[in-house]
């Protein structure tokens, strides 16, 4: 069964549609990348599944409960962070996610005893009794991990958990979302590609309010990523170049060549076959190489020629 | 802890932390015991200035009764302005800095996050009006003698009942407004038109003000009741409740 199940989630803000019939579905366990340009419709579809929204149209279920439905059943099985998250400034963060541990019940000793666990695990144990007042940016973020996981949630969402921080807080609140893997259902909207690589293993994209496309990384790699081989000529065989790089561009796997220099680019649409003729071809012109590499496509060239294709850029 | 609980405690420790609970307490018993000392000592300070002396002398000896009408005024008028100081932000705040969101994803009814507002401030406004009460009842007995301590505490239950209806009232616009400027405006509107049609003569024995007269009946041993004014008073505060979680269910925050 799905963790979370999306059916034509509709969203209008008057004439304007932040989300236009999005389906999707997420696998239990997965840390899915919710990828989409600015105004997408991240933050709209975030807060219709935590129940802060009310969606237009359509259906959205959330570990087995219909988010339309509100109420405390759908809250005991999730945790959000949102963007900016907001706390009670004259409280410590020892004593938000006490309040925030209350509210989900637990009892005395295990609600100080997770208290603290959760204050370790994201760095804030040695600032647990200052006031939040205080805080930077970087720690807000922290302390909205820490909360979110209190109840140790079937489903976590996460909006652009790390877009406030610098390198190395990135660094740090990544590695605590990759630790969760298998331990909840990762929902985590973004805009900052490498994050998504480095971390999701499912991922959609979105852009107007609609599903572009979805499915595990590699998948989407493998779809959508254009072919790129990469050649480095030895400058003193550049002569037969020329005359190499017109032939190839007539060839019918080849999409595209760029020659700059000494290197050479070229596009292909067919991978199996440039692995064959490439290499072979290039040396029967007489072109002596440094470099002949198949470029690993990045999550980065299938994000941007789909949103380009869509129009959104 | 039920979350209604857990929210009731959390309203409280905000209050106190703020020192809400505490300027509450100090500004209604400063006021409240300037009551009976300005009912005494009136008199003398007028003697004070310019012309005073003859002013003084046309004046009645001050009574009990001067003090028991001196500390309604006060009390009932700072208790009006704290409501709607100490309520107009208590949603709209939470809502525009974005903790109600926080909160909201949850397993917090939002019924329980406006009742919990509610049932502090009422816990605040009763523990201020007491401790004004219990101070100015003492002040008053050492100036004047004693008065009925029953009679002097239903009377602070109805400055209680009154204070309430502006709680009431200021919440549920803490509700309708996205900023608590707004929700303190629409709330301040709202309550000049009560009292603006309280001073109607026979509409305005049925409004919460009448509350404040029936007070000042009881210490006179005037037999005067408002028992429509209370019985309205309480249903404002009710349906105010009403309108501010029928809302608040539906708003998105």
């Amino acid at each position: 069964m799905s963790a979370i199940q999306i059916e034509g989630l509709t969203k209008r803000f008057g004439a304007v549609s932040a989300l236009d019939g999005l389906n999707l579905s997420v696998e239990r366990g997965a840390i899915f990348g919710f990828l989409g340009p600015n105004g997408a419709g991240k933050t709209t579809a975030i807060r219709i599944l935590t129940g802060l929204a009310r969606p237009t149209g359509g259906r959205a279920i959330v570990a087995g409960s219909d988010v339309a439905a509100g109420g405390p059943g759908v809250a005991r099985l999730i945790g959000h962070l949102p963007e900016e998250p907001t706390f009670y400034p004259w409280m410590t963060p020892r004593e938000f996610v006490d309040h925030v541990a209350r509210l989900f019940g637990l009892p005395g000793a295990e609600r100080a005893k997770r208290v603290t666990e959760l204050l370790d695990q994201v760095g804030l144990g040695p600032v647990a009794g200052r006031r939040i007042g205080g805080f930077s940016r970087g720690m807000r973020q922290r302390l909205g991990l820490a909360q979110a996981l209190v109840n140790r949630p079937e489903v976590l969402f996460l909006d652009e958990p790390v877009s406030a921080l610098d390198p190395a807080g990135r660094k740090e609140v990544l590695e605590l979302i990759e630790r969760l893997r298998g331990q909840c259902t990762v929902f985590m909207s973004t805009h900052i590609l490498a994050d998504v690589e480095r971390v999701c293993d499912t991922v959609a994209i979105v852009a107007r309010g609609r599903l572009l496309t979805q499915g595990s990384r590699e998948a989407l790699l493998e779809r959508y990523a254009v072919p790129i081989f990469e050649l480095e000529i030895d400058p003193a065989s550049t002569g037969p170049l020329a005359g190499w790089s017109e032939s190839l561009r007539s060839l019918p796997w080849v999409e595209s060549v760029a020659v700059e220099g000494a290197a050479v680019r070229v596009v292909v649409r067919d991978v199996a076959v440039a692995k064959r003729e490439l290499l072979v071809g290039a040396l029967a012109a007489g072109l002596t190489l440094t470099r002949y590499q198949l470029v690993r496509p990045s999550l980065e060239d299938v994000f941007l020629r789909l949103v380009g294709e869509d129009g959104v850029r | 802890m039920t979350p209604f609980a857990v929210s009731v405690r959390k309203e409280w420790l905000e209050h106190w932390r703020n020192y809400r609970f505490l300027v509450l307490v100090v500004v209604l018993t400063l006021f409240g015991l300037l009551a009976p000392f300005t009912a005494k000592y009136g008199p003398e300070m007028m003697k004070l200035l310019p012309n005073g002396e003859a002013i003084a002398r046309m004046m009645p000896p001050p009574t009990a009764d001067d003090a028991v009408v001196q500390y309604l005024k006060s009390v009932s008028q700072f208790g009006v302005i704290l409501a709607l100081l100490l309520t107009m932000g208590v949603v709209a705040q939470e809502k525009d800095k974005g903790t109600a969101a926080m909160m909201l994803v949850k397993p917090l009814p939002r019924r329980s996050f406006i009742l919990s507002k509610f049932v502090v401030l009422t816990l605040l406004f009763a523990t201020g009006i007491g401790v004004a009460g219990l101070a100015a009842w003492y002040y008053t007995w050492l100036l004047f003698g004693a008065i009925d301590p029953a009679r002097w505490l239903a009377l602070n239950l109805l400055v209680l009942g009154f204070v309430l209806v502006q709680v009431a009232v200021t919440l549920l616009f803490s509700v309708v407004a996205k900023s608590q400027a707004a929700a303190g405006g629409m709330a301040f509107g709202v309550l000049m038109l009560l009292a603006i049609v309280s001073s109607i003569p026979v509409v305005g024995t049925y409004l919460p003000a009448q509350l404040l007269g029936w007070g000042a009946a009881l210490m006179t041993g005037n037999p005067a009741t408002a028992w429509p004014a209370l019985a309205i008073s309480g249903a404002i505060v009710l349906a105010s409740l009403f309108g501010a979680v029928a809302l608040f269910e539906g708003q998105e925050v």
